[in-house]
């Protein structure tokens, strides 16, 4: 089967400031080259400092690659850096929804930008296809009138989701999206993501510390460790028998 | 998952109207706030509610004591100086002098700052560092020394006043606001707008100037606060407004000589000053409490 976004031998590089005027590079990813398919989850873990994040912004586009291309159904989204700006279908969740959404607008505010911003559709259908995302993600349409602040953190999520999903993305990024729930309102939205999951065909990027999930929604894993990848495989296989010692490490903890 | 109560128009506030909440409960700074308003009206409505004008003379009532006084007449509520002048008449006017062009200064500056340090704030590198730093050389003298040294070149007068004013608070104004922008634009949901499409203009017009307005309120007062002190400062040194101009300051130090005479043309315009920068600074205060309050829950 093809693949629906291929990433090959990604790499970032940082300057960072050490002393008054020398400058140090450190890579944070070298490298990186992994492909999955439509409808499939892919989950990426390490430790601190490992990349993850790093590798979440450069696939939403957030940071821009130094060498290495990122193909999204065959065509080239990212190629050394250059990025194709029209591209929305790889959209991304943030780790605190709280921050991520901006508190001086009203919901329905916020979506219509993003969708003035990436279609042409007139206000008529704007405000249908926010309905439509609304109810989709467990909201209501009562919910547009609302501001960031009178949410529950587990309904920001929600917010945070139909924000990503309303340009109809192909892929989404969830960045430690999962991580600051309590257990009760985690599972609620990851049942609402594997059921749009089954409904849309989409791919999940999950990158997140929780090890009982990844072996629960994801069907491919990436071990990162110091921006290169240890693992990659079928996460039932990694899991059943880790080849390296990090990998050992890392899930026996 | 929280309950909430969704047809409730009550609880559905928009940030501003959160602020606005609070704000009443504060009572020393909603009563800063009427006798903000009031200044602001009589600064701009001063000639036409004036009883006389500001330079008529009646020589049939000259050091008049207010009227509440036994020798004072009705006709002078406030009571006249040496040449007759009615003091209430010119303490209107001086309204429009002292407090009307502190807050033309203060907005000039909050232009200008926001201006340039919201350049400062969203470019990089060298020219952030130029566009932040202009004027810093201002900084190491006192405002109201500076504003004398900008006199002493320009000569004395209200309006070299008024551009002294404005170029010895500009760089305290572009520093806030830079320093604003920037921790604004390190925040997540720009991140997130930038990713939906928006363009530096859409960050900075939807996503940060929505969020920071009101803390640029804060400063204006503060700025606005140190306008009246220095305009009136300088009247009094007669630097800045000239004797029969009735600004504050100028009626002060006009009437300096008389203090023993007739105590009223010294007391009256320093209580005015006093009012002005306190409900001034009541505001400022208030509305800085209210956002920190607001921003913890």
């Amino acid at each position: 089967m093809q693949p629906l976004l291929k990433v090959q031998a990604l790499s970032k590089t940082f300057n960072i400031r050490a002393g008054l005027f020398n400058r140090k590079k450190f890579e944070v990813l070298k490298n990186i080259s992994f492909s999955i398919g439509k409808g499939e989850t892919i989950a990426i873990i390490g430790e601190t400092g490992s990349g993850k994040s790093t590798l979440a912004k450069l696939l939403v586009g957030a940071y821009s690659a130094d060498s290495g291309q990122i193909l999204l159904e065959n065509n080239t989204i990212e190629n050394n850096g250059q990025r194709d700006a029209q591209c929305r279908y790889i959209r991304m969740i943030f780790q605190d929804s709280a921050t991520s959404l901006n508190p001086a607008l009203t919901i329905a505010e916020m979506l219509d930008d993003c969708l003035k911003f990436n279609t042409d559709f007139d206000q008529a259908q704007r405000s249908e296809k926010i309905d439509s995302t609304l109810l989709k993600v467990g909201l209501l349409v009562d919910h547009q009138q609302y501001y960031p602040h009178m949410f529950s953190i587990g309904q920001l999520q929600r917010v945070a989701l139909a924000r990503a999903l309303i340009l109809d993305p192909k892929v989404v990024v969830l960045d430690e999206a999962l991580s600051s729930l309590d257990p009760s309102v985690r599972a609620q939205i990851v049942n609402l993501l594997l059921k749009l999951q089954l409904e849309t065909g989409l791919t999940y990027i999950l990158i997140t510390h929780h090890l009982s999930l990844v072996r629960h929604i994801s069907d491919q894993l990436v071990v990162l460790n110091k921006g290169e990848i240890v693992e990659y495989g079928d996460t039932e296989t990694i899991f059943q028998s880790p080849q390296s010692k990090i990998t050992q490490r890392l899930l026996s903890c | 998952m929280a309950k909430f109560n969704l047809f409730s128009e009550d609880a559905n506030k928009s940030p501003l109207a959160r602020l606005w909440r609070k704000f009443k409960n504060n009572h020393p700074a909603l009563v800063g706030l009427w006798v903000f308003i009031a200044f602001c009206i009589l600064a701009a409505t001063a000639p036409f509610l004036a009883p006389y004008g500001v330079n008529q003379q009646h020589s049939d009532a000259l050091l008049l004591p207010p009227s509440w006084n036994e020798m004072g007449d009705v006709r002078f509520i406030l009571g006249t100086d040496d040449l007759g002048r009615d003091v209430l008449s010119r303490l209107m006017n001086g309204a429009t002098y002292t407090f009307g062009l502190s807050v033309v200064a203060a907005l000039i500056t909050t232009m200008i700052g926001v201006l340039v340090g919201t350049f400062a704030g969203i470019s990089k590198g060298l020219r952030a560092s130029f566009l932040n730093h202009l004027l810093d050389v201002t900084l190491s003298i006192p405002s109201l020394l500076l504003a004398i040294i900008i006199i002493a070149i320009l000569g004395p007068g209200l309006m070299n006043t008024v551009w002294a004013i404005i170029l010895a608070l500009l760089p305290q104004f572009i520093h806030s606001i830079r320093n604003l922008i920037v921790d604004e634009l390190g925040k997540d949901y720009v991140t997130a707008y930038r990713l939906d499409g928006a363009s530096n203009w859409h960050i900075l017009s939807r996503g940060i100037f929505p969020n920071v307005y009101e803390y640029i309120v804060v400063i204006f007062t503060m700025a606005l606060s140190t306008a009246i002190l220095d305009i009136a400062a300088l009247g009094f040194l007669k630097l800045g407004a000239q004797p029969p101009t009735t600004e504050w300051g100028a009626i002060l130090a006009e009437n300096l000589g008389l203090i023993y005479l007739a105590p009223w043309t010294v007391a009256l315009p320093g209580v005015l000053l006093f009012l002005a920068v306190l409900s001034t600074n009541l505001v400022g205060d208030g509305l800085r409490k209210v956002l920190q309050a607001r921003k913890a829950d």
